[in-house]
């Protein structure tokens, strides 16, 4: 059965980053459920670009959830109103005919507008760097049982590496903070033997690094786990707070 | 000991101090629960409790000092962080929904801690700063209850502490990293328990006293 859908959409247009922007209104008629967000964006784009008007710039990549790219706030929900899933992966069956959906870019200090819903998401990448190095053999492949890794704790390390850096957790956080960022990434490496000799340097400098660049601060509110397309918990900030308070009173780093 | 300066003074270290002074703040509130039952007891119990405290001397003053540090910290860094919070989203949302994270307590903290703090000045003109030459405190309690307005405000703040303890107290578990499948259910429910115990305790004193005691 093949159903299309009438929408009108509402969406932030803004030149380039600090001008002012506004909400300008886009009729999206008959849009297959079948479609993805993006490619429902993609229809209306191909209808301005026809009409001699400036396309809506959206980021995007991979489309199928893995990259991170992607990523708009719709009807006030990072990534719209579906459970783990990334705009590029969420179907236009879960709107109904004549639905009105607003659609807004990451709104925060770190993430500027670089065009209508396109952010600028380079502090992510500064986290990161911040992060620093681990210290890892290269070249051909190790022996498997040379460094032993419980089954438990490389499960648990991969729930948190499976952040994609889309940067809805911050969109999603009332204070815009970045902790469920930084927690996924401080415990993707703190559960493993690989990068604990930098373990502590690590907790500090992110931390430092993010009160750097402009993020708000965590209160434990939660919301950045409800809108995590890949389901991160926030058992990971709790293991990063536990990593900052070792780093600062057990190590030798400050 | 610029190291303890950069750990406190991060996001994640005024978190902590936040944390810290909120469950002291707890604790606080269940020692002075178990002395307002005394109010159920009746005059003499309540002044007799009174007078027993105030037998402790320097040690009440020491502790009143600790608890206007720990109010100054709270309120300070509570301050800060409800500013740079805000700072961090310089244009807002059009449309904010929530995700199912947020609870009424968590997503009010900063003004329900403004009530609160308003609250507990008035609170100590009220009682503790109040004149006792001429009344018991056990009668300046009870002539504040017998009064409307008194009663109505009382009870009411006693519903925003309990919103305000119902995010603060699980909150602060999570801060010290003690975040875990195997207890954190039981500590989110202690949480509501708590908020609980302590908005009925302190609620219901005052409509007992104004309903089934004479002034």
């Amino acid at each position: 059965m093949k159903k299309s859908i009438d929408l009108t959409l509402k969406i932030w247009r803004q030149e380039r980053t600090g001008e002012k922007g506004r909400f300008e209104i886009y009729r999206a008629n008959t849009i297959s459920q079948d479609m993805s967000f993006l490619e429902m964006l993609d229809v209306v784009n191909e209808e301005l670009t026809k009409e001699g008007r400036e396309p809506i710039a959206f980021d995007n990549d991979c489309r199928e959830g893995i990259c991170g790219m992607c990523g708009a706030v719709v009807n006030g929900r990072p990534h719209g109103p579906e459970k783990g899933t990334t705009l590029c992966q969420l179907h236009m069956r879960h709107f109904s005919d004549g639905d009105t959906l607003v659609i807004e870019p990451w709104r925060s200090r770190a993430f500027p507008v670089i065009k209508d819903l396109v952010t600028d998401r380079i502090a992510l990448d500064h986290l990161i760097q911040a992060g620093g190095y681990i210290s890892v053999n290269v070249g051909s492949a190790p022996e498997a049982n040379s460094i032993p890794v419980s089954q438990h704790h490389s499960d648990k390390s991969m729930d948190a590496a499976a952040c994609i850096g889309c940067g809805a957790c911050i969109a999603a956080c009332p204070n815009g903070s970045a902790m469920l960022f930084i927690g996924a990434k401080i415990s993707h490496l703190a559960l493993l033997p690989q990068g604990k000799p930098e373990a502590a340097r690590r907790a500090i400098r992110m931390v430092k690094a993010m009160d750097q660049l402009g993020f708000g601060n965590c209160s434990n509110i939660t919301e950045c786990q409800a809108e995590c397309p890949k389901e991160i918990k926030i058992v990971n900030i709790a293991r990063l707070n536990r990593e900052y308070v070792k780093a600062y009173l057990v190590s030798e780093e400050k | 000991m610029s190291w303890l300066f950069s750990f406190i003074w991060s996001s994640l270290g005024r978190k902590l101090l936040m944390a810290l002074t909120g469950f002291c703040f707890c604790m606080f509130l269940v020692m002075h629960l178990f002395g307002n039952l005394m109010l159920y007891g009746g005059r003499d119990a309540f002044n007799g409790y009174a007078e027993k405290l105030h037998q402790l001397g320097v040690l009440v003053t020491v502790f009143e000092l600790g608890l206007l540090t720990f109010g100054i910290i709270h309120v300070l860094t509570g301050s800060i962080l409800f500013y740079q919070n805000f700072a961090a989203r310089p244009v807002r949302y059009a449309v904010r929904a929530s995700g199912g994270g947020q609870t009424l307590g968590s997503a009010t903290m900063p003004y329900t801690g403004f009530l609160v703090l308003v609250f507990v000045v008035f609170h100590l003109i009220d009682f503790h700063f109040a004149d006792r030459t001429n009344a018991t405190i056990y009668d300046i309690v009870s002539t504040a209850f017998h009064d409307p307005f008194h009663l109505a405000t009382y009870i009411f703040v006693m519903i925003v502490v309990a919103v305000h303890v119902s995010h603060g107290f699980w909150s602060a578990f999570q801060t010290f990293g003690l975040n875990h499948v195997k207890y954190m259910p039981l500590i989110k429910g202690l949480s509501l328990a708590f908020a609980f115990v302590v908005g009925l305790g302190f609620g219901f004193i005052p409509i007992y006293i104004a309903l089934f005691r004479g002034q």
